[in-house]
């Protein structure tokens, strides 16, 4: 059966057989992609408007090629050059775009909550492709989806999210969708990048790197997103890289080969060394391969009509 | 409920539709039987299994779905495909299709849209165990058949194999 939500708003809504439902769907995706032919002509009928109100490359451009390998018709909009900065409001924005007979919503918003929100006032299918420091759903899936390629069923697995928990959208979703799949999670880095309470959400904080390395079985650092940091929280990035960011020597010293992730982009030097992110170790590229895979099968999906009959 | 075809019946369709490939193809070089999910793919397995002891030669065989290719996808139920595998080049060689029953014609024609897309075969035939009769929708008519029905809209062919239902038969459903 198809998902339990009309909308991927959050991972938070989803349930475990929702997850599990997208890697199948991904894994049949991921089989299309290494044909001669890459393409499906499953959404041949279907529009879809990439709506995006923050900059973006890898999940843009992961966003329309799946579409397009979908065979859906594309519309790109960005706020910079649109009416946005004519004063448009994001429903009246949005109306007009599915006024055109747009049947999905890709959207990236630097509100957490807009697509929650534009949720509630338009009929259109809604796929969040982040929303400000809350959201990052299909970056969690394609994330878990690559563990669990790279590890096997996720249950009792150790993941450690390193680095700038506060402001990352990946973060939260990623706790959720592991939590989900029965993996356990523990966020690291300097105190004052690791949200307050952060356990009533299950998860250990840990404030020394070398430690959090040593208990996981996967690494899945991220970046430090200077540009939602309105105050200085750590000094200089050259003392974040030295206390703070993971290069061979840590890697070495473990009893056991760890697995690194990271979302991109990545500051080479900052959180992840080049000598890491370059290594065997590290599965960066796949997960970017496996991300147009996962939005297929989210697409594809939720781009059913509401039905009344079936087999 | 009304059974078409019992244990027996099923076994010895099975085993003529194999002579008859066999018959037409004497030589398997350049032949693929590829079962369409998802219950197509037993069916094929038998044949396939069958095929190989009768001819002595090995048969590539496969399995294909054509949830991507359905023409109903915003009409039905969004469903979460099965298994693809085909492991050998379909490109110049002679692919045997095969399911279980054939309606309106509708998955076969999804599934050479599907299995185009994995190169150009030389010929693509088809075989099904059951033809519902009269109630095609497209120009699509099986080179093998196993039993012919008439049957209205309504009914409901069911094939059942031991490996999944407990017991060979075919029956019909009012």
């Amino acid at each position: 059966m198809s998902l339990s939500v009309k909308h991927l708003l959050g991972i938070k809504e989803l349930n475990q057989q929702d997850i599990q439902t997208v890697f199948r769907t991904a894994d049949n995706f991921k089989q299309v992609l290494q044909r001669p032919i890459k393409k499906v002509p499953t959404l041949r009928d279907t529009t879809i408007a990439n709506i995006f109100f923050e900059n973006s490359t890898r999940t843009r451009i992961s966003f329309e090629l799946a579409e397009k390998r979908l065979s859906a018709d594309v519309i790109n909009f960005s706020a910079s050059g649109s009416s946005v900065s004519k004063g448009e409001t994001l429903i009246d924005t949005v109306n007009n775009i599915l006024a055109m007979k747009v049947d999905m919503v890709v959207m990236r918003h630097s509100a957490s909550g807009a697509p929650w929100f534009l949720s509630r006032h338009i009929d259109a299918s809604i796929i969040n492709a982040g929303d400000g420091t809350n959201e990052h759903p299909t970056q969690a899936l394609l994330d878990a989806y690559s563990m669990r390629e790279k590890l096997g069923n996720l249950k009792g697995k150790r993941v450690a999210i390193i680095g700038d928990i506060m402001h990352s959208r990946v973060a939260l979703s990623n706790i959720f969708c592991l939590q989900k799949l029965g993996a356990e999670v523990m966020v690291a880095g300097p105190p004052t990048l690791i949200p307050k309470h952060i356990e009533s959400l299950g998860v250990k904080p840990e404030y020394d790197v070398k430690k959090a390395l040593a208990w996981c079985d996967v690494a899945n650092v991220l970046r430090i997103q200077l540009e939602r940091q309105h105050k200085p929280l750590f000094s200089t990035l050259r003392e974040y890289a030295l206390y703070y960011g993971i290069n061979s020597d840590m890697l070495r010293s473990l009893e056991k080969e760890i697995v690194i992730m990271h979302p991109g982009p990545i500051n080479r030097g900052v959180e992840i060394n080049s000598d890491v992110a370059d290594s065997g170790q590290s599965i960066i590229l796949d997960q970017v391969q496996n991300g147009v895979a996962i939005r297929m099968a989210v697409i594809y999906l939720l781009s059913g009509k509401p039905t009344e009959l079936g087999e | 409920m009304k059974t078409l075809l019992d244990y027996d019946q099923l076994n010895i369709t099975i085993q003529r539709l194999a002579h008859q490939i066999t018959e037409s193809h004497y030589s398997f070089a350049d032949i693929a039987i590829i079962g369409l999910q998802p219950r197509g793919v037993r069916f094929a397995n038998r044949i396939t299994q069958l095929v190989e002891s009768i001819s002595g030669q090995h048969v590539p065989h496969g399995a294909l779905d054509i949830t991507f290719y359905r023409d109903d996808v915003h009409t039905g139920d969004i469903l979460v495909p099965s298994e693809t595998d085909i492991s050998f080049s379909v490109s110049d060689r002679t692919v045997i299709l095969v399911d279980d029953v054939l309606h309106t014609g509708r998955t076969v024609r999804a599934a050479m849209d599907a299995l185009l897309d994995f190169g150009r075969p030389q010929n693509v035939e088809l075989m099904v165990l059951i033809d519902r009769h009269y109630s095609r929708e497209l120009p699509i008519q099986p080179d093998y058949v196993g039993r012919t029905v008439d049957t209205i809209i309504t009914q409901k062919v069911v094939v059942h194999w031991a490996e999944k239902d407990g017991k060979d038969e075919v029956i019909l459903i009012d």
